[in-house]
């Protein structure tokens, strides 16, 4: 089943194209990766699956739905690149704003917190937490709620190791569990952990594969060398 | 519109009005202590300050709420808080009300302090009812939030959402009759000043304090001041754009 379809997408922002013909599609209950160098595209490609961004032409269809549409704001949850959480508030009264709007109460609260790590953290005001604990607030607003579809700007951004490979853990069993994410990076290295990846350069999508198809079909081991092979050979590789 | 999300958003917004000690004080404290000012200025001639104080208890709420409210508005909007919401089943409308709910609150304690300092402090003389006084203050700041929620989609910084005070206030009060009574103003300025709503907040103010009895023109003025409210609150739902180029 697909969650996801994208099909002949065309964002056009000031006269630059931003997203040119863009088609995919994204299965159900699997980590799809979003990559591609800064400023290729994917935080416009989030923006419009999860219906924020006027588009010039294409559709895209979530859960059978147009992205958008009044009903998928019960089944959608999203992060920003930057976290968008209110500082002056704690942690948990942070997630407590989001479960309330999806009717939901504090044991939903408390499990958020718990799955991304802040148990001990929860009172503590936002403004006074590292960036990376800041992230993942920001991830537990968009949890809280178990969204059907989950989509994540940059959400391993400026996390150390340890808790890139304990969040990338968490979107596998979410994934295990039906969830389906978009999640967006910049790191090659994050690629191997996606059941997809989605290459992204200058609007245009360069690859649609599994991590085994795209060294395959480039001919490395290696997904760095892989996605530079892609960018410097043009689509025709793809 | 939802009952439960609008109370979830007041709830949110008062949590952050609370933590931000210094604001609450200075919206609280301020008007208290610019009465207290005005009321030494004149004096050696108090039926000026007795002319003023009733006008001053209309103005300072609006301007302090019109202020805080379209900094918060555009806050939310930069921090992406704003397009986060609505990306959840949060309505506009309801945003909006929340804010105008958890401001409303506030603009009550505020005119309950500013209002206790001119009567008791000052001996501004008495209005016919320090209740209704005290709703046309509350009706006041939510006009202020209300356009401050309204003219607040125009800004893009919190610089620019400044900058409207001088633009959308300072008119207002120069023309709503606070310095010259508005019978007494050229024509076209009296027309000008007919088409604010500054002008009928001033106006209840004054004819509540200068009569025995609450004159049904206060009446017709609060339905105005509440008529633009609801415009204003209007304009500002439907100027929150869920999606955005």
């Amino acid at each position: 089943m697909q969650s996801i379809t994208v099909d002949d997408l065309v964002v056009v922002r000031g006269g630059v194209s931003v997203l040119d013909h863009i088609s995919f599609k994204v299965p159900a209950g699997s980590v799809t990766g979003l990559l591609g160098p800064s400023g290729s595209g994917k935080t416009t490609l989030l923006r419009v699956i999860v219906g924020v961004q006027r588009i010039t032409s294409g559709a895209v269809t979530l859960l059978g739905r147009p992205a958008g549409d009044a009903r998928l704001r019960h089944e959608v949850g999203y992060t920003t690149q930057a976290p968008s959480v209110y500082p002056d508030l704690t942690v948990a009264e942070n997630i407590r704003t989001h479960a309330t709007l999806h009717g939901l109460g504090r044991d939903a609260v408390d499990e958020a917190i718990t799955v991304v790590g802040l148990a001990e953290q929860a009172d503590r005001l936002v403004r006074t937490l590292s960036g990376g604990q800041v992230n993942r607030v920001s991830l537990a607003c968009a949890l809280v709620f178990k969204p059907a579809l989950l989509l994540l700007d940059e959400p391993t951004v400026g996390l150390d190791p340890v808790l890139r490979r304990d969040l990338w853990a968490l979107f596998a069993s979410l994934a295990a569990d039906g969830t389906t994410l978009v999640v967006s990076s910049h790191v090659m290295e994050e690629a191997r952990r996606c059941d997809r990846l989605l290459l992204l350069r200058e609007g245009r999508l360069l690859a649609d594969h599994t991590p085994e198809g795209l060294r395959a079909v480039t001919g490395t081991p290696d997904l760095d060398e892989a996605f530079l092979r892609l960018v410097e050979h043009g689509e025709e590789a793809a | 519109m939802n009952p439960r999300l609008v109370l979830a958003t007041a709830a949110r917004v008062g949590s952050q009005l609370r933590r931000d000690r210094r604001t609450l004080a200075l919206l609280i404290v301020v008007p208290c202590v610019l009465l207290w000012l005005f009321s030494e200025l004149f004096a050696d001639a108090p039926f000026i300050f007795q002319r003023l104080a009733p006008a001053l208890l209309g103005v300072f709420p609006f301007i302090s709420m019109f202020l805080v409210t379209s900094v918060a508005m555009v806050r939310e909007r930069t921090s992406g808080t704003l397009e986060r919401l609505l990306t959840t089943p949060l309505g506009r409308g309801d945003l909006v009300l929340g804010y105008g709910l958890a401001f409303g609150v506030l603009a009550l304690i505020q005119a309950a302090a500013a209002c206790t300092v001119a009567l008791v402090l000052l001996d501004m003389d008495q209005p016919a009812s320090v209740p209704v006084l005290v709703l046309v203050a509350v009706a006041n700041a939510l006009l202020g939030t209300a356009l401050g929620l309204g003219l607040s989609s125009l800004a893009t910084t919190e610089f620019q959402a400044v900058q409207f005070l001088p633009a959308v206030v300072l008119p207002q009060i120069l023309l709503c009759g606070l310095i010259v009574p508005t019978a007494q103003m050229a024509g076209w300025l009296d027309a000008i000043s007919r088409a604010m709503p500054l002008r009928y907040a001033v106006e209840a103010m004054t004819t509540l304090t200068g009569a025995p009895t609450v004159d049904s023109r206060v009446w017709v003025d609060l339905a105005i001041i509440g008529g633009c409210v609801v415009v204003a609150l209007a304009i500002g739902a439907t100027t929150l754009r869920r999606r955005t180029a």
